[in-house]
């Protein structure tokens, strides 16, 4: 630093020149260009996967065009391939874990930021990262060990309650979609407790004295006045464990049964694309059937984009209208 | 200075008898299939220790995994579960401009495994039987077509649960061309590869996937390699070979499917799935390894064509404690002069 100084003041360069190695020195143009670079690398790397999968599914997609997205049939010997029913299991399942997963991870979160000590709050928060951490296969063995069986013991229950709608019908072996689902929540539960959590405790303290000074209860200043205030955040942690579940693979594969058909039963067996391209990747022979999975690949890509634009809508129009 | 022109020269051929030696250091890459994996794992590392200078990678990557690799050439030879076809076998002589060669090294099988509640019999199993199964025709485990291969089991009236495998393998290929062999039907509907289309059923990945599945599942069926079988104590069924005999999977029986196949065709490319033979156990096959017919480094062609040899001899002897079934003494003296076709 010492030494590129002198060489500045030594060169003594005039006018602009001069203004630029100030700020050189002062270091907001390095900065600039080293967090400018970090950014595009960023851009670099999303394109480039882009343009992997695209060109390297041109087989599939030349010879099935959109009709990939709409067919149902997946068929390594005849050549025949749709994703139909990998987009179906896989925007099923991760649907289904964030039906379980926000309700309980907010619930979490809103307990471990406002109602519990401080102690128990940062001893369980340092196990909920922990949980995070946990490689994806051994939640898919817990899966397979613990949760099917006892999903199959509480079958009857289910069966009972909810057993009037298609959506709890026909035989259950277990593996379905719906222990995916499951599966799904408990492993993004801790993304979205751990971030909720640390944005809650963000909410500056004003605001919540503010409205205990008015009168308010504790609950209605959480609900009324600190949730509004964290609900960006929230909804991030909810974006990132949407992707999570999005782009799972082994947990999945491991207890959704893996067959490739559309059923309306959550008792069913479905298939995800992650699942698929993991499984049949290795030993897919032939240039098409390694196209059309590097195709899926291109689709769930693409899957993801748009379920996590809708989302950003939909979190758009519903927070104009709180404000107005 | 004589004696300093001496010491230089003493010191040059130090140096060039150490280049020498290191020249003839022997480095291969192979990938491919995953079933043989342990079994080249261990020959590779038992030849290494013989002859040091020759190291032998091998990347368990998946039999189609192999396949692309050596027609792409970025390793010196590939393995495969299944046989490359004939379009396979094109595109390689159209990429490397010679052919490719098949060598057996060692078999596999697979076995029918099921969980049916009170039913602890071994159960037999017919051809007719186990595709009606696969395809979904027979449902319940008291279909005649089973009952009538087992006397005196009491079978239960319960709808049959399907599993496979869900991820690409040669387990699979093994499989199902065998209920090609058995089954017009299957053949038409379904065919022949390491993913197809199943009719009906439940996925599990790798052995493991199906074997879980099938604990877990009351009245199940499925198939899994006779070595994860063996390793893991798990029971199974006996299967009808074409001989008529009932037969329980053994290394012996493997090895008999082999021997039984009265024509081995040159190029080692053949299905031993239901073949001919008292004792033979039907669900059996192969594995190869896939080498080039032209090796340009000569050393390379030196080290993989004495491998070959030594993996025929001695190599065979330790295949029995993996619980890999070994080649018949037939097969292994058609490979040993095939040996030759390498140049």
């Amino acid at each position: 630093m010492a030494a590129s100084s002198t060489t500045s003041f030594n060169a003594r360069p005039s006018g602009r020149v001069s203004a630029f190695w100030r700020r050189l020195r002062s270091g907001d143009d390095i900065a600039y260009v080293i967090t400018l670079t970090c950014a595009l690398t960023i851009l670099a790397i999303a394109a480039l996967l882009v343009f992997e999968l695209y060109t390297n599914s041109t087989l599939p997609r030349h010879k099935f065009g959109w009709s990939f997205l709409t067919t149902s049939v997946w068929d390594p010997v005849a050549d025949q391939f749709g994703a139909l029913p990998f987009i179906y299991g896989t925007v099923v399942t991760s649907a289904l874990a964030l039906l379980m997963g926000i309700p309980l991870g907010v619930g979490a979160a809103i307990f471990l930021a406002e109602l519990a000590p401080a102690k128990a709050s940062n001893g369980l928060t340092f196990l909920i990262e922990l949980l995070a951490a946990v490689p994806s296969v051994i939640f898919g063995l817990l899966g397979i060990f613990v949760l099917v069986p006892m999903l199959i013991s509480a079958e009857p229950v289910i069966r009972a309650v909810l057993g009037w709608t298609p959506l709890f019908s026909g035989p259950f072996y277990g593996v379905s979609m719906l222990s995916a689902g499951v599966v799904l929540a408990v492993m993004i539960i801790p993304f979205i407790i751990s971030i909720s959590r640390e944005v809650i405790l963000a909410v500056p303290t004003e605001q919540r004295e503010g409205a205990l000074a008015l009168g308010a209860t504790r609950w209605e200043t959480t609900w009324n006045v600190v949730l509004p205030f964290a609900k960006k955040g929230i909804m991030g942690s909810i974006f990132l464990a949407l992707a999570r579940s999005l782009g799972e693979t082994m947990a999945v594969t491991m207890v959704i049964g893996n067959d490739p058909s559309i059923h309306a039963s959550l008792f069913a067996p479905g298939y995800s694309i992650a699942a698929i391209i993991a499984n049949e990747f290795a030993e897919a022979p032939g240039d098409l059937y390694r196209g059309a999975l590097i195709e899926l690949g291109l689709v769930l890509f693409g899957l993801t984009i748009i379920i996590n634009g809708l989302a950003r809508i939909l979190v758009l129009s519903t927070t104009k209208k709180g404000a107005s | 200075m004589t004696r300093r022109v001496f010491i230089v020269n003493a010191a040059l051929v130090a140096a060039l008898t150490v280049r020498a030696a290191s020249a003839q250091q022997v480095l291969i890459n192979a990938g491919g299939a995953t079933f043989p994996y342990p079994m080249y794992s261990k020959w590779f590392d038992e030849y290494h220790k013989k002859f040091s200078n020759i190291a032998i990678n091998y990347a368990s990557i998946g039999s189609g995994g192999g396949i692309a690799q050596v027609t792409a050439g970025t390793v010196d030879f590939g393995a495969s579960d299944g046989p490359m076809n004939d379009t396979q076998i094109k595109e390689f002589q159209d990429k490397r401009g010679s052919a490719i060669l098949h060598f057996p090294t060692i078999m596999g099988a697979d076995v029918p495994t099921y969980n049916i509640p009170g039913v602890t019999a071994q159960l037999n199993f017919t051809g007719e039987a186990l595709a009606g199964i696969f395809l979904g025709k027979i449902t319940k485990w008291d279909d005649p077509e089973i009952t009538k291969a087992n006397p005196g089991v009491k079978l239960p009236s319960n709808n049959i649960v399907v599993v496979h495998r869900s991820d690409g393998s040669g387990t699979t290929y093994i499989w199902v061309d065998y209920l090609c062999k058995v089954s017009k039907e299957w053949e038409t509907k379904v065919g022949r590869g390491t993913s197809v289309k199943w009719p009906v059923g439940l996925g599990g990945k790798g052995n493991e996937g199906v074997s879980g599945s099938i604990q877990q599942t009351a009245n199940s069926i499925g198939y899994v390699e006779l070595i994860y079988a063996i390793q893991n104590k798990m029971t199974y069924g006996k299967v009808k070979n074409a001989a008529g005999e009932f037969v329980l999977a053994s290394l012996a029986g493997v090895t008999a499917a082999a021997a039984g196949m009265k024509d081995m065709p040159e190029d080692f490319r053949v299905s031993i799935t239901n073949a001919p033979g008292k004792g033979v156990y039907p669900i059996s096959s192969f594995t190869w390894l896939l080498i080039p017919s032209k090796i340009a480094d000569p050393a390379k062609k030196k080290a993989i064509k004495d491998f070959l040899a030594w993996m025929l001899g001695d190599g065979q002897k330790m295949t029995e404690a993996l619980s890999y079934a070994q080649l018949p003494k037939a097969v292994v003296a058609k490979e040993l002069k095939a040996i030759d076709k390498i140049q």
